[in-house]
């Protein structure tokens, strides 16, 4: 039985009882007004009964004519490889700036559909996010550029061509700017570019920099790189700030890592430990088994007091200024000491001197070469922010010639974007190859748009020794060329940009000593997708020598940072959905719940609940209260969140919003955050920890949050954890096992039961879902939506609790005590510990929709799934009122060719957007109750291939769209009559059992909402902490 | 050039298509003698290759993309046709003088590769080309209409005009008995009125007249009238709404006047020949022009006519200026039904004569079935699962062995909503 008395809540309003927060929580289907033109009371007017006298004539008339004549076009000369209604899949990489993921990408005549990760790649492992999921929608974007543009006008290539080539000649010195290029081959171009004109640098920036790892590597060890790092190496992990597994360096990558250093069992009962010091509750923060608010002015302090802790330990001498005391440091700095080599130190800070400190702590714990891998450096993050800052200056004095911007945009997401903004007219030629006219491109003469990277040749060197191929999955949808090419056109080169890289790869080829001829090679590169270079594995081990001290890091800290602030700072985030903002043009990305603020389509102050409290701020569902913040002589009004977790006396804002040029979808959501940040100080630094000042205005405002929509009514044990200590002494630690008393005994709930059950005599499909390894990330939730053409209803939608998204992620708080008072509410929401739950129809077994479904629209299969059939469903929602676990969505609207909602679902209403739809997936009408099929066509279409092929049905022949999307696979899918399946090991389901009642012998699995008897087919794994025994 | 490149392809993959009948068709060549033999066995063993290998491009009697076969031995060195069987062009660019000119003179089309044939395959084929049906358009005629008739036939049950002959029949017995019965009831009448001793009672019995007016005014009479009329307009009613969105005959004309009379029927082209997707995937998909072009680029006119047909010409319109055949749909699925071709005719063996109707006798393709829900479900009721060979069936055959009945497509969960609707 559980004995910790926790309590779990899902927002504020939870917490404190709101009395309005209870009467819209009894309500499924609260009574919001519809959006037509209905009258206050909700009853129908004239006009609807019009309406509807209009509806029945057109239908008569309908069904009395004729089905229209529908086509049938076949290809002119069909592509060998293309046959209609099948998937072909290719392998990709996704990369912009740094952000870097080997794919695969589905395509259906010829048509690129979905984005799933490589499973070959050494550094992704098959993870994606959900940026590179809803990737593929932004090569519908109807913002693209259609053609190169002169001076706003649409050109012809070869006019382009033809009047750049003389103009950049003449231009004297040249700068290219652009974000990390991980491309050998664009290297190489851009170098064949610079040595026909001469003059011509190239500057790197990165819109989320990282430029103080490398500048602290080149003072520290002299050679400026970013080390790999190694998480699931790690015994003990601490985090300063960095989010590494939402946004910081490579998160999908680390978020693999991360989990497999976390994956338990009765056999290996251990895991890392994670202590996190941060400002804002960070996706990463919230999966740490310890976590410690901290002001940004302490965060410099904060480490250089670790190193202290770690000095003394090691003998060393320690650093002036390092005194800093705050809960868990020295709890961490012993166990780090405890486990030298098996620990990893990191921080997010973008300051070189933190990040020397950093260095020289991973080397005191002999962490170098073990977790923290200079020997592999990454190259994701090449930016120079001191050399970027230098060109603003040379910019705006007239000294640059001619400058080209390589797909990126500096004015909007550079720290000192407003003054290239001022600058780039005094160049004498100024280019970009933005695939959109976006802030910078439209204020340059010669806009020469790239393909999207689904259109493109490429090759990426993200990592040492590990090579990448991005091949063209479609034609290019537009007039556009790869930049790249265009550096070799305007240098005269006429070679194919795809010839290009072969020569460059077939040179390589030539030098490696591989056997076997080149095109093999190639054409296994391709297939693929990555190439290991195989002498890279065995390098000569460097050894790493100090050449910085840290002494002088350290002055330089105690200078900038202090241990008491001035109460009013700002930290500047990056959330997991919006990124660095260059895909905010994704409706997917907007309403995809942030997963700690559960908050979609804004852009957002977040305070502390004491602040709060001390402003009589009171924030229950979305609606609060704006704020005007000054800060770094900008002001701006945004919308107040609360948000437990943050630290007292900082408040954070999200960047990536506040786009004025990325399309139609982003412009005018929240504010540019970049507009705040200070690039003066030789590096971009995050926060501003002097001269803000926060007020309230007073205006009310909503946010649309998805947290508070659904919720069990106050039914406990829907999160069931415990700490490693416990777990370990008895495995079933944390678990609850509900009884319930009949004929003078207590039985288990599933010795009860009205119905006879079903027999599953072929598959029975079932979800094994480890709430350990889930962190949160939202990557699940964007490749449902992809995969099953869920709509995009919007803010306003959103706030009716309109979201029709088939998998939600429910984020709990949880803090020892409830809160009634405001007091006690502060304290609860001061630090809480975190837990993440995946939920999505849970196919049960003894299904409460299916016995109250009038019309049998929702049924059980004879494999378990509890089927949806659309066109049966009449909407009378009995179904969702019935579900006790609230994942049934319902349309509202004709969301697809629906003028009101064009703005938002573009998937579903631009010509271009419906490109991106499942063809094996209907698009839902008005009116009828839609919910997780637990991906059906996938089912059906892995059932089918088996047939053909005359055989069994393999484990992994089947997945679900949201466990292949998982990068820390908590989601297994699979037959759990299959006894070999993976699922079926992770439960330990007896074998041989065709009956729905599986008995599962793990311990740590168990049914939400067990008591009630329902029975589902998906499992949770019970949450482990890796707390101190008694800890909770 | 890369149209011919990519029809190339294409034959190269029919190829391989046939290839892979030829070797399932079991066929085990046995022929022992040298000469060319004459034997039944050796001939119909030969048919059989024939079919399978040879008939997309040639005829016995009949010039088609290649030459008409039938006296080959005698024209040519028996090693001269294997090997020219084999691999043409090995002796076309051997340079050898006959091979050449053939080549030339068919528009150096490339005859596929046979290497795969054994020399008792080879000789086997000869022995057909050489003795094989003398009558060879008439016997496939023939073969065609009795596979289509078996086709229609499977249907079973009554056919509609003899019930309607029987029901006629019925009836006029049912009058004839009528009119006998009512005969009889006068004659009797009579009779008993002749006869003295009845009292008045059973006079009346007798001379009773029925009253027929009240009959009809009858509160039972009315009722039993309105609920059979009102019966009727519902029934007609609720008929008329089930046909609303069938489209049962639709046979639109087409941008070409094809016919699969002409191509499945008399030339007995394989249906999967053009129809690729059908064994693979979702659709069958309709043919692309290259795949026209395949026997097109030779074959412009029916046989005996002069010049282009201007219906193949629309063939060469669309290739030439790029532009895709609009063809009409006529079999349209609303879109909130899946079906699956590949799982139909790849792994349940359904011929595509089950629910597309005798297409090989159809001049124009007209919608044979209903393609309503209760039909897809009727047949998924009665339908037997091809098991046999199958692996993935095993555990489901297994378990069904202990039932009497055949396992049927709904016993394995044929009438779910969601095998059809996602």
């Amino acid at each position: 039985m559980k004995e910790n008395k926790k309590t779990y809540w899902k927002g504020l309003e939870q917490l404190t009882n709101d009395p309005e927060f209870v009467k819209n929580a009894d309500q499924e289907f609260p009574g919001f007004t519809s959006k037509s033109n209905q009258k206050e009371d909700g009853s129908s007017t004239r006009r609807d009964f019009l309406k509807m006298m209009g509806f029945s004539v057109a239908a008569a008339s309908l069904a009395a004519c004729e089905a229209p004549v529908r086509k049938a076009i076949p290809y002119v000369n069909k592509p060998v490889d293309i046959n209609p209604s099948v998937p072909n899949y290719y392998a990709s990489t996704f990369s912009k700036g740094g952000d870097y993921a080997s794919v695969v990408v589905k395509t259906r005549e010829g048509r690129p559909i979905k984005i799933d990760g490589n499973e070959l790649s050494p550094i992704t492992k098959g993870g994606t996010n959900a940026i590179v999921e809803g990737s593929v929608l932004s090569l519908y974007d109807e913002a693209r550029l259609r053609a190169p543009q002169i001076g706003g006008k649409t050109a012809e290539w070869s006019a382009l061509d033809g009047e750049l080539a003389g103009k950049l000649k003449s231009a004297g010195t040249i700068k290219i700017i652009s974000n990390t290029i991980l491309s050998p081959s664009t290297n190489r171009a851009i170098k064949v570019f610079a040595d026909q004109m001469g003059d011509v640098e190239v500057i790197t920036y990165d819109p989320i920099s990282n430029y103080g790892i490398t500048k602290a590597s080149e003072t520290y060890y002299g050679s400026s790189v970013l080390p790999s790092y190694n998480f699931d190496k790690a015994n003990v992990i601490v985090s300063f700030g960095a989010d590494f597994l939402g946004s910081w360096i490579s998160p999908i990558e680390f978020a693999r890592q991360y989990a497999q250093g976390r994956k338990i069992s009765k056999e290996n009962p251990n895991m890392s430990r994670h202590y996190q010091f941060e400002s804002t509750l960070s996706l990463t923060g919230s999966n740490a088994d310890y976590r410690t608010p901290i002001t940004a002015s302490q965060s410099g302090l904060a480490v250089l007091a670790l190193y202290n802790l770690i000095a003394k330990k090691a003998g060393v001498s320690t650093a002036g200024g390092g005194n800093l005391e705050l809960n868990n440091l020295s709890k961490a700095a012993n166990e780090l000491w405890a486990n030298k080599g098996k620990s990893l130190v990191v921080s997010g800070s973008n300051d070189p001197n933190v990040q020397v400190v950093v260095h020289a702590i991973n080397e005191l714990l002999e962490n170098n070469n073990k977790t923290v891998d200079f020997e592999n450096p990454a190259y994701f993050r090449k930016g120079d922010d001191s050399r970027m800052n230098q060109f603003v200056k040379e910019l705006n004095a007239g000294k640059v010639g001619g400058v080209i911007f390589y797909n990126c945009n500096p004015v909007y997401d550079f720290g000192g974007g407003q003054a290239i903004a001022a600058g780039i007219a005094k160049a004498k030629v100024s280019v970009s190859t933005s695939e959109v006219k976006d802030e910078t491109a439209s204020l340059v003469q010669y806009l020469a748009p790239d393909h999207h990277y689904l259109e493109s040749w490429n090759d990426f060197n993200p990592k040492k020794g590990v090579y990448s191929l991005a091949q063209p999955v479609i034609s290019p949808l537009f007039s556009t060329r790869q930049a790249p090419e265009s550096f070799l056109k305007w240098a005269g080169n006429t070679t194919s940009y795809y010839d290009f890289i072969r020569e460059e790869w077939q040179a390589n080829f030539a030098e490696s000593g591989i056997e076997g001829d080149f095109q093999s090679f190639w054409d296994k590169c391709l297939f693929d997708g990555v190439y290991i270079s195989e002498s890279s594995e065995e390098g000569e081990a460097s050894a790493l020598e100090a050449v910085g001290d840290v002494a002088t890091a350290a002055a330089a800290i105690g200078k900038a940072y202090q241990a008491q602030g001035s109460g009013s700072e700002l930290v500047v985030y990056t959330k997991v959905g919006i990124g660095s903002g260059a895909f905010a043009n994704n409706p997917w990305l907007q309403e995809m719940p942030d997963p700690i603020s559960k908050a979609t389509w804004d852009n957002y102050l977040t305070v502390s609940q004491k602040w709060a409290n001390e402003n009589g701020l009171k924030m229950h569902e979305g609606a609060t209260k704006l704020a005007t913040v000054s800060a770094n002589g900008q002001t701006f009004t945004v919308p107040v969140l609360v948000q437990p977790g943050q630290a007292n006396g900082t408040f954070g804002l999200a960047l990536g919003y506040g786009r004025t040029a990325a399309g139609r979808v982003a412009d005018g959501i929240g504010v540019n955050a970049y507009a705040l940040i200070n690039a003066n100080k030789g590096f971009v630094e995050y926060h501003i920890t002097e001269g803000v000042s926060v007020s309230l205005t007073g205006e009310s405002y909503r946010i649309a949050q998805t947290q508070t929509h659904q919720t069990y009514m106050g039914r406990d044990f829907v999160v069931q954890e415990a700490t490693l200590g416990e777990y370990k002494e008895d495995a079933s630690a944390g678990r609850y096992h509900p009884e319930i008393y009949k004929d003078g005994e207590f039985v288990k709930p599933s010795k009860i039961s009205l119905w006879s059950g079903h027999k599953y005599s072929q598959h029975h499909w079932g979800l094994a879902i480890d709430m350990n390894s889930c962190i949160g990330c939202a990557a699940c939730t964007v490749a449902c939506q992809v995969e099953n053409n869920v709509a995009v209803v919007g803010k306003e939608e959103v706030l009716n609790r309109r979201e029709m998204a088939w998998i939600r992620i429910d984020r709990y708080y949880s803090s020892p005590e409830g809160a009634t008072s405001n007091a006690e509410l502060e304290q609860a929401a001061d630090n809480p510990e975190v837990t993440f739950q995946p939920m999505m129809c849970q196919h049960c077994n003894n299904a409460p929709c299916e016995t109250v479904c009038p019309v049998v629209a929702t049924t059980h299969s004879s494999e378990g799934l509890n089927q949806m059939t659309y066109n049966r469903c009449i909407g009378t929602r009995y179904c969702a009122n019935n579900c006790p676990y609230k994942v049934r969505r319902f349309n509202w609207f004709k969301y697809h060719d629906n003028k009101d909602f064009a703005g938002v679902n573009t998937p579903q209403n631009d010509d271009l957007g419906k490109m991106v739809l499942n063809p094996d997936v209907t698009v839902r009408a008005r009116g009828v109750m839609e919910k997780c099929s637990m991906c059906v066509q996938r089912i059906q279409a892995g059932k089918l291939t088996a047939k053909r092929e005359g055989r069994k049905i393999k484990d992994g022949d089947v997945n679900v769209a949201c466990a292949v999307a998982c990068p820390t696979e908590a989601l297994v899918f699979g037959d759990m009559n299959d006894s070999q399946s993976k699922v079926s090991k992770m439960l330990k389901v007896e074998e041989n059992s065709t009956s729905a009642l599986k008995e599962v012998n793990e311990e740590r699995a168990y049914h939400v909402l067990e008591e009630i008897n329902v029975s589902p087919n998906v499992w949770y794994f019970t949450k482990i902490r890796n707390k101190d025994k008694n800890e909770a | 050039m890369s149209i011919k490149r990519s029809i190339l392809g294409v034959s190269i993959r029919v190829c391989h298509l046939l290839v892979l009948i030829f070797l399932f068709s079991g066929i085990q060549a046995y022929a022992v003698d040298p000469e060319i033999p004459d034997s039944e066995e050796a001939i119909s063993a030969g048919q059989s290759i024939f079919n399978a290998n040879c008939k997309t491009c040639h005829r016995l009697d009949q010039k088609l993309v290649g030459p008409a076969l039938r006296g080959v031995t005698d024209r040519r060195e028996l090693d001269w046709a294997k090997q020219f069987i084999t691999n043409s062009q090995v002796l076309v660019q051997g340079g050898d003088a006959d091979a050449v000119a053939l080549f030339k003179e068919f528009n150096n089309t490339v005859m596929p590769s046979h290497d795969f044939l054994s020399d008792d395959d080879l000789t086997n084929l000869l022995s057909y080309i050489e003795y094989g049906d003398k009558a060879d358009p008439a016997a496939a005629e023939a073969g065609a209409t009795a596979e289509g008739g078996e086709a229609t036939g499977s249907g079973g049950g009554i056919p509609n005009e003899y019930l309607t002959i029987i029901l006629v029949v019925l009836v006029i017995v049912l009058v004839l008995v009528l009119v006998v019965l009512g005969l009889i009831v006068s004659v009797l009448t009579k009779y008993m009125n002749k006869s003295e001793n009845l009292d008045e009672d059973d006079k009346e019995f007798i001379n009773q007249k029925t009253d027929y007016k009240g009959i009809f005014k009858s509160d039972g009479m009315i009722i039993i009238v309105t609920a059979i009329v009102l019966a009727f307009v519902v029934k007609t009613a609720i008929n008329g709404l089930y046909t609303v969105g069938v489209q049962q005959g639709y046979a639109p004309s087409q941008p070409i006047a094809y016919s699969h009379e002409l191509h499945a029927g008399q030339y007995e082209i394989p249906c999967q020949y053009c129809h690729t997707g059908v064994e693979i995937g979702k659709s069958a998909n309709i043919p692309s022009a290259n795949i026209c072009m395949n026997c097109h680029m030779h074959i412009q006119n029916v046989e005996g006519k002069e010049g282009v047909s201007p219906e193949i010409a629309k063939i060469y319109d669309a290739v030439d200026n790029n532009q895709p055949i609009e063809w009409v749909r006529v079999h349209n699925l609303p879109d909130l039904a899946y079906f699956n071709h590949s799982q139909h005719v790849a792994v349940g063996g359904i011929e595509c004569q089950t629910c597309h109707g005798p297409i090989e006798e159809m001049e124009v393709v007209s919608q044979h079935s209903a393609l309503t829900m209760g039909w897809c479900i009727d047949c998924h009721r009665n339908t037997e699962i091809t098991t046999q060979g199958n692996e993935y069936y095993d555990k489901l055959v297994q378990l069904h062995s202990e039932s009497k009945d055949a396992l049927k497509v709904k016993d394995i969960g044929g009438l779910e909503c969601a095998k059809c609707h996602y």
